[in-house]
């Protein structure tokens, strides 16, 4: 009985932010499969410790175990941090894009598309301490006190983190923008 | 504020997570930094550039039914006679060998699992149709304005006027010291009988339970859902017992046993 109850538990505060799961560890990992993989594992993880959990907030409590399982995962593939994502998975990433917005004009839609690419490819080559606490402010709008909760550090360094991660990525933007946007 | 503090707390002033006073203090400096305001423009640019631009991965609804198949079978290794459903999609990387422990260990829940979901899907629904039927009359009493035919929130008023009305005497049991008072009683007909339906209520939330005689055994509480009502049943001392309410199914649960172990008492 009761673990049908967890079951419902589960679906009501936890099932609703598999996009946010799997968004997340897709940016951290890099890799459609990976990030599947990892996603499955961190809701097998969260399902064996739901008993345990008695927030509020069942999205930044499932990707703190999200992240946990994506650094484990990852030292035991002991991936290079500032790896270039390969070709392939950079056309891979046009496929994928959910997030394209007005795109009437041929011109600017040309304009648009080959700056997105840039934005994205730019994303990818930032060193990961920086990337995932972008991809949590801006993509999944969370607070400062959601990410230093969920990261376990101070919001001081969520603060600080944030600002060279912007400086970091306007520099690797401009850098790639005097190439012609060639590749 | 200094430049070197200023430049510090930037970010978070690009973010909107500064405290009034700080923003104060802050915009104290700002206004009249030139290279401040240059930097607050650059990190509000790269910031809009992502949140319009970069992607957003959505998971694959493949995906989310992997998941729901994996959960269930962890969840039939507790409780192999309760599952009902997705079992056939299943999928086995063999990174998880450790969490399983051994793949004879999953056959065997999974061969528990496949007999189980046989003997489930073996029997008529019965309990579904009238799983669906108490949901049913639990939102007409809702929407008719029909929930008590006696209001009263004493159990002795309520108690006596099932007298001569059924041809059995439900338990009418006060929880009103654990938060769950009873406001009424009325007769319902359920599954091709008559039976008694107790109201309670908690925190606003009305509970209709709804008893009747039990002819095939007892059995243990059991909770499910339907249309956003939860439903717990069980039986116990010759009594069907089902709970129907928008109460969470913890709290549902809470309240059946309570009410389980007074009826033992009485």
């Amino acid at each position: 009985m009761n673990d049908l109850i967890k079951k419902q538990r589960f679906h009501t505060i936890v099932m609703p932010h598999l996009s946010s799961a799997f968004n997340l560890a897709r940016w951290l990992s890099h890799g459609h499969q990976e990030a599947e993989d990892i996603v499955q594992e961190a809701f097998l993880r969260a399902f064996k410790y739901f008993d345990g959990f008695h927030g509020d907030d069942g999205r930044v409590w499932l990707l703190g175990i999200v992240r946990n399982t994506f650094y484990t995962w990852y030292q035991q593939n002991k991936i290079q941090t500032k790896s270039t994502p390969y070709e392939d998975e950079l056309y891979g990433l046009e496929f994928e894009m959910t997030s394209i917005r007005d795109k009437n004009n041929p011109e600017t839609k040309l304009i648009q598309k080959n700056s997105q690419r840039l934005l994205n490819e730019a994303l990818c080559e930032l060193p990961i301490e920086f990337r995932e606490v972008m991809v949590m402010r801006e993509l999944e709008d969370l607070s400062y006190k959601q990410i230093a909760e969920l990261m376990q550090i101070p919001m001081g360094t969520v603060m600080s983190r944030l600002g060279r991660g912007r400086k970091q990525l306007a520099t690797i933007l401009l850098a790639k923008t005097e190439n012609g946007g060639a590749k | 504020m200094n430049h070197e503090q200023a430049q510090n707390l930037l970010p978070a002033y690009v973010d909107k997570e500064l405290s009034l006073s700080e923003v104060v203090d802050f915009e104290r400096h700002f206004n009249s930094c030139t290279k401040c305001q240059l930097e607050y423009q650059e990190q509000a640019r790269v910031s809009t550039l992502i949140k319009n631009n970069a992607l957003y991965f959505e998971a694959k609804p493949e995906l989310a039914e992997r998941i729901e198949s994996v959960i269930t079978v962890d969840l039939s290794k507790a409780f192999p006679q309760k599952i009902q459903g997705h079992f056939w999609n299943l999928n086995w990387p063999g990174s998880w060998d450790g969490i399983w422990g051994s793949k004879g260990a999953i056959m065997a829940s999974l061969a528990a699992l496949i007999i189980s979901t046989s003997l489930f899907f073996a029997t008529p629904s019965a309990q579904e149709k009238l799983t669906e039927e108490l949901t049913a009359s639990h939102i007409r009493s809702l929407q008719a304005n029909h929930l008590s035919d006696v209001i009263s929130t004493d159990q002795h008023t309520v108690k006596p006027w099932f007298n001569g009305k059924l041809d059995f005497a439900p338990p009418v049991i006060d929880l009103t010291a654990t938060g769950f008072p009873i406001t009424g009683g009325r007769l319902d007909y359920i599954n091709g009988k008559t039976i008694a339906v107790i109201i309670y209520h908690h925190n606003k939330h009305p509970i209709n339970l709804y008893i009747w005689p039990n002819t095939s055994g007892d059995s243990a509480m059991h909770a499910t859902a339907r249309k956003g009502y939860t439903l717990v049943h069980w039986a116990t001392g010759g009594m069907n017992y089902w709970a129907v309410s928008d109460l969470e199914a913890t709290k549902l649960v809470s309240f059946a046993e309570k009410l389980q172990a007074q009826v033992s008492v009485n």
